[in-house]
């Protein structure tokens, strides 16, 4: 019987099975932000440990990060205080920071990829939720809270319990103008955001084979949000060719020895799943969430629910959601008036993400009263967009052309909705108050999407605009 | 080592509704901090504010409530980003224990590393809870990690705890790290046969 990429991964990473029952595995690679960092180090220093392996950790600055202005000291004094820590510990501890002002900083799942610090076979783990997004190469990444980062910086090992794995195959063609992040969503919509809990959510089909790096990410990314911990896409040519001639990945002759082991990571075609789903990839259509999670999407052609269309239990969630949001229930999604556009995040503020929506945005624009920003995830990815001229096409849209961080994905930085706005936003998380207001409301959708929305001021079909 | 944790004594405070998510425990602008102190207070602000404008008391800011030391809560608490300020914002308001119907895994393992356990309960033996809570608020509950059950009154309920973390609270090993620092010598072994640490 042959094995999946989780079980080859956990088996190779295992250290020992702990007093606990849990399993102390290895962590190839550990990711450091300013947030969720400074009082696992806090905690080393009072312990009067170390980190043995500072070669393995890599840090960078983006939760915080203003996006407008970054002249250091930074007008908020608690996010300087942030950012001089992160600075302060990293000297310390000997470990690796890309921080403000380098060309490699950005959004960390962004950096991890574009850097090939993500390679195939790795465990990796990171304080921050969306670390599910480096299962696109086809490693197991964890998303961890501050005193796992503890555990991790002081260990290199985190204590856990192994996943079951759940393998989602998307067959078919995507239609132009549907996206990885249309795929995901629908993967939520029906599987739930609780429905991947205790599971790894391993993706292939045909769609996904063809799918480029860019776009794996974004399905990974939200793993998460199906309430599945990891996520990850089989290594196979594209993952390799990916991370040819990238800065951490192997060099010369070595670069043909790591593939071959990379590709060996892959699922075995006789490996055993705890269940299998299967969705059809021309039935996907652009997605829009309309309520508080993101499992409350629609296609863009559809209807929002209304509180009688569901069962019993589903009832309440969806007049919650709709009372927050302000629908009545039953409309069309299509319409919705939109306040701001934010194209950005680890989702998707990749190239490939402000390609497509400077398609859409080129030769149009912003309409009157919606307040557009474009937040491209990292200063690598801001760099060859300038190359490609996207930053023109979108400020003579009338976008906003950002420096890079997280922005108003979490609004812990200056950038955030103001009281019941609405934002059609390519960011993950529509949870009440998640951009900034407590009463601002999201909805998700794809960059395209986004741009879309934001030149109509309201929420339309991207597929009428990409003709 | 740290010290066992068996059992959590004291008033209850009930919280309804299902998957409660992080950012509402714990708006993402109160992590703008370098410690987790004085985030007790601002445990649950956006909703407690909401409830405020309508008129309505938020059952944190219920005097009635005031010094529980358990947290009842529905099903899939703590869903959502994984900030352990959740956890910690709900301990230093002094819960020592949060019981619900089901909980996040990510939140429930951030609860294991300090110390507060999320023990599960049935959806009717919670809601039994609440009502006698909301009804009798000084009712004391107990959360008995042992015998896992929860003693209210006169009547005792079944909870469940995985194993792994009913162990780790009982012998004192929720503090995860000392625990992974055990055996430094196995950690290096594996380090030293991982083929993308040594050059494949
Ligand atoms: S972009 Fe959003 S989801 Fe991604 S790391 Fe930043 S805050 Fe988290």
């Amino acid at each position: 019987m042959g094995e999946t990429l989780f079980q080859k991964t956990w088996d190779l990473h295992a250290v020992r099975r702990l007093p606990t029952g849990q399993t102390q595995l290895f962590v190839g690679l550990h990711l450091v932000h300013e947030v969720t960092s400074p009082q696992a180090f806090a905690m080393i220093r009072r312990r009067g440990w170390t980190v043995p392996f500072p070669s393995r950790t890599v840090a960078t600055v983006d939760h915080i990060v203003p996006t407008r202005d970054v002249a250091r000291p930074f007008r908020d004094p608690q996010a300087e205080e942030m950012l001089t820590e992160l600075e302060k510990n990293c000297r310390a501890f000997g470990i690796p920071l890309h921080g403000l002002g380098s060309d490699r900083q950005g959004i960390v799942h962004v950096i991890g990829p574009e850097l090939g610090l993500t390679q195939p076979g790795m465990t990796i783990a990171c304080g921050d939720s969306h670390t599910s997004t480096h299962g696109a190469f086809g490693a197991l990444a964890f998303g961890v809270g501050t005193s796992q980062v503890r555990d991790v910086l002081a260990s290199q090992c985190l204590a856990l319990d192994p996943l079951r794995v759940r393998r989602i195959d998307v067959e078919g063609t995507l239609s132009p103008g549907v996206y990885a992040k249309d795929v995901i969503l629908a993967i939520i919509r029906r599987l739930g955001v609780k429905g991947g809990v205790g599971y790894a959510y391993e993706y292939g089909g045909s769609a996904v084979d063809r799918m480029t790096m860019e776009e794996r990410l974004t399905l990974c990314n939200m793993s998460i949000e199906g309430g599945a911990r990891a996520g990850y896409v089989n290594p196979d040519a594209t993952t390799v060719e990916y991370l040819r001639g990238r800065l951490y990945a192997p060099r010369a002759e070595l670069f043909a020895r790591a593939a071959s082991w990379w590709l060996s990571r892959a699922s075995d075609p006789d490996a055993p799943y705890h269940d299998r789903v299967r969705f059809e990839a021309a039935k996907i259509e652009p997605a829009v969430t309309w309520g508080i999670n993101p499992g409350q999407a629609v296609g863009v052609t559809e209807r929002i629910p209304k509180p009688s269309d569901v069962s019993d239990n589903a009832r309440e969630a969806v007049s919650e959601a709709l009372a927050y949001m302000g629908f009545g229930g039953g409309e069309p999604i299509r319409g919705t008036r939109i306040d701001v556009a934010f194209i950005g995040s680890c989702t998707n503020g990749r190239l490939s993400d402000l390609r497509e929506a400077s398609r859409v945005a080129k030769g149009r624009r912003v309409a009157p009263g919606v307040k557009a920003l474009v937040v491209p995830g990292s200063q690598a990815v801001r760099a060859a967009a300038e190359r490609e001229g996207l930053d023109v096409v979108f400020r003579e849209a009338g976008f906003e052309w950002r420096e890079p961080g997280c922005s108003m994905c979490l609004a812990m930085n200056p950038d955030r909705l103001e009281g019941r706005q609405v934002c059609a936003s390519s960011s993950n998380r529509n949870f009440k108050g998640r951009q900034g207001s407590p009463t601002g409301r999201t909805l998700l959708m794809s960059p395209a999407m986004v741009a879309a929305a934001a030149v109509a001021g309201e929420v339309v079909d991207v597929r009428t605009m990409l003709r | 080592m740290t010290t066992a944790i068996t059992r959590i004594e004291g008033t209850a405070l009930p919280l309804r509704g299902d998957d409660v998510d992080t950012d509402r425990i714990i708006p993402a602008r109160f992590l703008v901090s370098v410690t987790f102190e004085g985030l007790g207070e601002h445990a649950f602000e956006d909703d407690r504010k909401a409830a405020r404008d309508r008129g309505v008391s938020h059952p944190f800011d219920d005097p009635r409530f005031s010094g529980a030391r358990i947290l009842l809560v529905n099903r899939n608490f703590g869903c959502g980003s994984s900030r352990e300020h959740a956890p910690q914002a709900l301990w230093r308001r002094g819960f020592g224990a949060i019981a619900g119907g089901s909980f996040s895994e990510i939140f429930f393992g951030n609860s294991v590393a300090i110390g507060m356990p999320c023990v599960t309960l049935s959806g009717e033996a919670i809601a039994e809870l609440m009502d006698l809570v909301s009804n009798a608020p000084s009712t004391r509950l107990t959360v008995d990690i042992p015998s896992r059950t929860m003693a209210a009154g006169a009547k005792t309920f079944p909870l469940s705890l995985p194993e792994n973390a009913r162990e780790a609270f009982l012998t004192g090993r929720w503090d995860g790290t000392s625990m992974l620092l055990e055996r430094f010598e196995e950690v290096e072994a594996v380090a030293s046969r991982l083929p993308y640490l040594r050059d494949f």
